[in-house]
């Protein structure tokens, strides 16, 4: 059986890379056996699908993908037994200790050691309890990891890694279990930053991923791992990334967001729509690279842009989507884009649902955007 | 299991025990009594590439009851706060300290309010030694004003900035360092104190540790790190994280002294023999061999990677207050009655202090902007619509 190396030039000029003038690139995956895959939206109507949770939908993408690549193990704190959050049940079972294991409570190490992994061409995926605890990985990933290819001329990489951690605000998790650190790994060229907005994308999602011959680090949204219950396909399937997807059709302003606030944003769609304002909502699922094209294209169509996160405003992704856009459209905005997020504060411990963009400072804030 | 041990036979005072006297006055007359008792402890201590301390501690009948007093309480607060969380006043995250209160009182014990002792977050009980108040405990754990990081902190952050407390810390590992740093201070100013840094095993395997035994060790300052033991890093057993569970050792360079942490008078002991080590010859590692009868957090039931038998036993064999509470019946301190009115009055205490701290009310919504810089830094806030509410950071 011929089995393809991640990222190896051979297999890098064979797969479908092209860099468009916006910066983003579909990209392929390689199954086992050597063929390339082209990357499929939703799966074929003929697949069964089945009613799960996020959790759950994480476990069957992490089943498939070490089915799938004999080369490919997960590691991290507490995974052996199933995970904190359920993500990693039965795998250890099933594909034994050798390839899902425990690690000391090292996060630097983990990343570090995982890189390593990746760079003798497996896929190492590897999970940090809370994105809270990402930070001592911090300069693994941004000086090791996304510089890993470059630095050697394509030499060397470490695409097979993926990295994955619980985010975002769940409600009672205070300063050290609620973070959305994401912003600070955007700034970093040479990794991706994925993030699915619900079950079924976060499956397809994360395959994309860990198939990805780039490091790419996947946050999940802690807060819907119990709570979204969606129709999940029991097959393998792939969704594109830096592929923004439109998930409310509209004409007035266009909203976009991911992750668990796309939730509260369709909840200010809704009632905005009662008010006579018609928004159009986009999941950008991935935030580098970006997909600028679909969301030029839909505020060249409303001419108003609305973004919404929980990390703080100060520096979030916000900005920089907010400066993009300008660039591109600012002679069609009808307003100033908007920003609606988490505020410049640590994340507080009894001040959450005044810290939290919720769903009246949206509507809000769309209600002044379509009426400046 | 290495866990369960003999109860230790108790040694007959050396001083003649007292003549016999009315309960009460009994009780008045020998808990102010400071008369040297010795003791042993109930094992020896182990030493890495240093001279362990004396097994024959001193102590007297005064320390003795201050220990059952407190140790009492600090029990009694940990179960309280237990029934708060399930009747979900308390929200977010708790660590409770049930076990392990014999590191936290015998430190105390060993050292002065001048010297610096930072932990991770099971924080309760060492607040509760520097001098912490019921009320500030559970009017911290519950959100409200008036608690001792003023209801921003929560269980995870108790500090206590007059008696040396620089607090509780959430993320594993990353007050080790910073407890370097205050040594460095208290070096520097030419202070004759110490600071302790206390980590578990589960952060005995984190980068920054060794970073900051090497700059301790480096710079000969006076920190000693407490490695509190109690065998499971959350679920994960000791054996199954590191190579060497031996953390007294890992140091190499650093001298370690492993400790049986459930008995109050060896935690003391090796304290005040840390303290005079660390300010003459630089850093020391402490392994306190201790355990904790709940899960690592109130959402671990503490049952799916150890047995009921085993939590039990450590209870009924080394359970800190029991020994203590022997003692002093062995010693004709108290009388068991007594003991048990102690026990009834501290409940009553947190009781009281529970229900006051009810009472407190949340802080202002307005203390969700102070304190992110230093007042008056002028930082500019703005509402959704960027356009009408604007607000200045305090």
């Amino acid at each position: 059986m011929l089995m393809r190396r991640i990222g190896r030039s051979s297999g890098a000029s064979r797969s479908c890379f092209f860099i468009s003038r916006g910066g983003f690139s579909t990209t392929t995956a390689t199954s086992p056996d050597g063929t390339t895959l082209l990357p499929t939206k939703t799966s074929t109507p003929s697949s069964s699908t089945k009613s799960i949770n996020l959790f759950t939908a994480i476990n069957q993408a992490l089943h498939i993908a070490l089915e799938s690549d004999p080369r490919s193990y997960v590691f991290g704190e507490d995974v052996g037994f199933g995970g904190v959050f359920r993500c990693s049940t039965g795998l250890a079972d099933r594909f034994g200790k050798k390839r899902v294991f425990n690690t000391p409570l090292c996060e630097q190490g983990i990343v570090g050691f995982g890189i390593g992994l990746a760079a003798m061409g497996n896929r190492a995926i590897a999970e940090i309890q809370f994105a809270d605890y990402i930070y001592p990985a911090f300069d693994q990933i941004v000086n090791e990891a996304a510089k890993f290819r470059y630095r050697s001329g394509n030499q060397f990489n470490c695409g097979g890694l993926t990295i994955r951690a619980p985010y975002g605000a769940v409600g009672h998790g205070g300063h050290y279990h609620s973070q959305s650190p994401e912003a600070f790994f955007c700034h970093v060229p040479g990794i991706k930053v994925v993030i699915p907005r619900s079950p079924r994308e976060a499956k397809g999602l994360l395959l994309s991923c860990i198939r990805d011959p780039n490091p790419v680090v996947f946050f999940e949204p802690k807060w819907l791992y119990r709570l979204a219950v969606e129709e999940v396909p029991e097959d393998d399937y792939m969704l594109p990334l830096s592929q923004a997807e439109v998930i409310r059709e509209g004409s007035d302003i266009t909203l976009v967001g991911w992750g668990a606030q796309l939730a509260v944003m369709e909840q200010a769609c809704a009632d905005a729509e009662k008010d006579g304002i018609s928004c159009e909502l986009i999941d950008l699922r991935t935030l580098i690279p970006w997909d600028k094209e679909t969301v030029e294209a839909s505020v060249k169509k409303t001419g108003r842009l609305l973004i919404s996160h929980e990390a703080p405003v100060t520096g979030g992704f916000a900005a920089e989507i907010s400066a993009s856009l300008v660039e591109r459209c600012f002679l069609r905005l009808e307003a100033p884009i908007a920003r609606v997020c988490g505020l410049d504060t640590p994340f507080p411990l009894v001040f959450e649902p005044f810290y939290m963009p919720t769903k009246n400072k949206i509507l809000d804030a769309i209600k002044a955007t379509v009426n400046y | 299991m290495a866990l369960l041990r003999r109860s230790p036979h108790l040694l007959k005072p050396l001083t003649p025990p007292p003549p016999a006297a009315s309960a009460l006055s009994l009780r008045h007359a020998f808990s102010s009594d400071t008369t040297p008792i010795t003791v042993e402890t109930s094992i020896p201590f182990t030493g890495h590439n240093c001279e362990p301390p004396s097994r024959s501690v001193e102590t007297s009948a005064k320390e003795l009851m201050t220990f059952f007093t407190d140790m009492a309480t600090m029990r009694r607060m940990e179960i309280a706060a237990d029934s708060l969380y399930k009747a979900k006043l308390i929200r977010g995250f708790c660590h409770l300290y049930d076990g392990q209160e014999a590191v936290a009182i015998g430190m105390e014990a060993g050292i002065t309010r001048k010297d610096c002792i930072i932990t991770a977050y099971r924080d309760h009980c060492i607040y509760y030694c520097r001098g912490g108040t019921l009320l500030g405990t559970f009017a911290e754990l519950m959100g409200r004003k008036d608690g001792c990081s003023n209801g921003k902190g929560g269980s995870m952050h108790f500090y206590k900035p007059n008696n040396g407390f620089y607090g509780g810390h959430g993320i594993v590992g990353a007050q080790v360092p910073l407890g370097v740093g205050l040594a460095f201070a208290q070096k520097y100013n030419k202070e004759d104190h110490v600071s302790f840094a206390l980590y578990g095993d589960g952060a005995a395997n984190q980068g920054q540790l060794f970073e900051a035994l090497n700059m301790a060790a480096l710079w000969d300052l006076p920190a000693i790190f407490i490695c509190e033991n109690n065998h499971y890093g959350m679920g994960t057993a000791e054996w199954r994280a590191a190579k060497s569970p031996s953390y007294y050792k890992r140091g190499d360079y650093v001298p370690g002294l492993k400790v049986d942490g459930m008995d109050a008078l060896a935690v003391k002991q090796a304290c005040m023999y840390a303290k005079e080590h660390a300010l003459k010859n630089g850093p020391l590692i402490l392994e306190m061999d201790t355990y904790r009868y709940h899960g690592h957090s109130m959402s671990d039931p503490g049952s799916t990677y150890r047995t009921r038998d085993e939590v039990s036993g450590v209870r009924q064999e080394r359970d800190p207050i029991e020994r203590v509470r022997k003692l002093l019946l062995a010693h004709d301190i108290a009388t068991e009655k007594e003991l048990k009115d102690i026990e009834k009055e501290k409940r009553k205490e947190v009781d009281d202090a529970i229900a006051k701290a009810k009472e407190s009310p949340m802080p202002d919504p307005s203390e969700l902007y102070t304190n992110v810089y230093v007042k008056g830094y002028g930082v500019e806030a703005c509402g959704a619509d960027r356009k009408g509410v604007k607000a200045v950071l305090p």
